[in-house]
């Protein structure tokens, strides 16, 4: 596995239909990020990161970032 | 009747993509998958285009891959992710079709021609699709438009990786003709030194051929080879979702001791039909044949096959159906006697079998759990469902508590070789006529 997959911890909440939202996440030096909205959802590989899996694009200190959602049920994002 | 579209469509080198995608620092490098490259055994299953160009083929033991590339990388294969990934591939095929027929794990042909109307024309269908297996698989495929299976296929075959070829009906002389004959299905090396006798190179001369001149040549085969090189086949992409995507699964094993007596044949059974069995109900597979395996001592080996009442994914009925195909095909040492020689007109030495080394069971002409049949009177399906319900649940241990949480009573007789590693598998891809 390569250094840019970085496996992270995320709260998530379930909305009432059934979708699964992340609301914050903790970065490996153990910030907490704050995810202020989720802009798009949709199956997506990522080639840096090397993996495939639902692909949350979300707004984290004003910036757009991805998380993914793999199907081993565990969140990574792609290190910068 | 109006004209179909087909489209056929191959994972580039499947397996190596998908490990690659999983090893970004791999990328660039020659990468092989197959064997284990620790235990110096095995062969290429798949080469990426890097080592491809230096000349590693897949089949080469891995030694011989290292040849001629010394700087390649052997991955060990994780079947269970090819199958995701064929199965996510078949998710997005089925958002434009219900008609898709999987050809092995990586390649399905496609009939789209009722969505044509609503998504554009097969070209731009095949676009969409390569697009979206880019961005959501991470993998590129080769896909090849036209109006009947065998011509697509050609199309997939045609440029690589990451291409899309029309093979219209104004297009596939000028396009497939010059193609060498061998590179249409069903033409293999045996077919292509016949046809080479007669004259025959590419596609072009099958198709001008005399139809009868080709049935004296290469048999039945002719005709229908002919009607292929003319863009007459029009076999229909199957719909009936009842075939699995492969032929067979099955598992073997080198035991760490040779087995002598019938009671070490069945522990080795049943440990690795459990695991042949898991895998089944693993992804909603049922299997209508069992095969075993089995290789002495001096490695003479030879296979034994038969079908089973009902499509089975339960342990108990493929070990046992392993194991009375074994007790009809070989005797041990122990089960015989002076007199049964005799009666065969043999010497004793000669009359029985060599103590085994190796044995291998499979489960092959697999159905998935669409798949109904008629019930059978001196079956009970009651029992049945309940032999299906405990297997269920010992999966379900096993996922929570590992492998050895929970065992059959006769593992514990021999624990040396109710140990042996059931890991390694082999999944093998369908035929056209199949």
């Amino acid at each position: 596995m390569g250094d840019d997959k970085v496996y992270v911890d995320v709260t998530a909440r379930f909305t009432k239909d059934g979708r699964l939202i992340p609301v914050n996440m903790i970065w490996k030096d153990g910030h907490v990020y704050e995810i202020q909205k989720v802009t798009d959802v949709r199956r997506a590989a990522s080639l840096k990161a090397g993996g495939v899996g639902l692909r949350y694009t979300c707004l984290i200190d004003g910036r757009t970032s991805h998380i993914f959602y793999e199907d081993n049920n565990l969140w990574f994002v792609e290190s910068r | 009747m109006k004209e179909r579209v087909i489209l056929h469509s191959d994972i580039n080198c499947c397996y190596a993509s998908i490990e690659l995608l999983h090893h970004p620092e791999l990328r660039g490098k020659p990468v092989a998958v197959g064997g284990d490259p620790e235990a110096r055994h095995g062969i290429v299953l798949t080469a990426d285009y890097i080592a491809k160009k230096k000349g590693v083929k897949t089949g080469m033991a891995l030694w011989q891959a290292r040849q001629v590339c010394p700087d390649i990388v052997f991955v060990p294969p994780r079947m269970d992710l090819y199958l995701r990934f064929s199965r996510m591939a078949h998710e997005i095929y089925a958002e434009y079709t219900d008609r898709q027929e999987p050809y092995g794990i990586d390649e399905s042909w496609l009939d789209v021609t009722d969505s044509v109307s609503i998504k554009g024309d097969g070209y731009r269908i095949a676009q969409e699709i390569s697009n979206r297996m880019k961005s959501e698989l991470g993998i590129t495929v080769s896909i090849g438009v036209s109006f009947n299976k065998i011509f697509a296929k050609l199309g997939s075959d045609y440029k690589k990786p990451d291409a899309i070829t029309t093979m219209y009906k104004d297009e596939f002389r000028t396009k497939a003709w010059p193609l060498p004959a061998s590179d249409l299905l069903y033409v293999g090396r045996s077919t292509e030194n016949k046809l080479r006798k007669i004259g025959i190179n590419t596609i072009g001369e099958l198709a001008l051929c005399d139809e009868r001149i080709l049935n004296d040549q290469v048999g039945k085969m002719g005709s229908i080879l002919w009607a292929f090189a003319n863009g007459y086949d029009d076999s229909p992409v199957k719909v009936e979702n009842t075939s699995a995507p492969i032929k067979s699964i099955g598992n073997s094993t080198t035991t760490p001791r040779d087995l002598e007596t019938d009671d070490d044949v069945k522990v080795v059974m049943y440990v690795l039909a459990e695991s042949v069995a898991a895998r089944l109900r693993e992804n909603g597979f049922r299997c209508r044949t069992v095969e075993i395996s089995l290789r002495d001592k001096d490695l003479y080996s030879f296979i034994r096959q038969k079908k089973v009442k009902n499509a089975t994914n339960i342990t108990s009925e493929i070990a046992e159906a392993g194991y009375e195909l074994y007790k009809q095909y070989y005797r041990l040492p122990e089960n015989c006697n002076v007199r049964d020689a005799a009666i065969s007109g043999k010497y004793l030495e000669n009359f029985y079998m060599k103590p085994l080394r190796s044995i291998g069971i499979r489960g092959a002409d697999l159905v998935n759990d669409n798949y109904w049949e008629q019930l059978d009177l001196f079956t009970s399906p009651e029992f049945r469902e309940k032999r299906m319900k405990a297997d269920v649940a010992v999966d379900s241990i096993r996922k929570r508590f590992g492998f050895f949480s929970v065992q059959r009573g006769m593992m514990l007789g021999d624990t040396i070789l109710s140990a042996v590693n059931a890991q390694e598998h082999t999944i093998h891809p369908h035929g056209y006529f199949g």
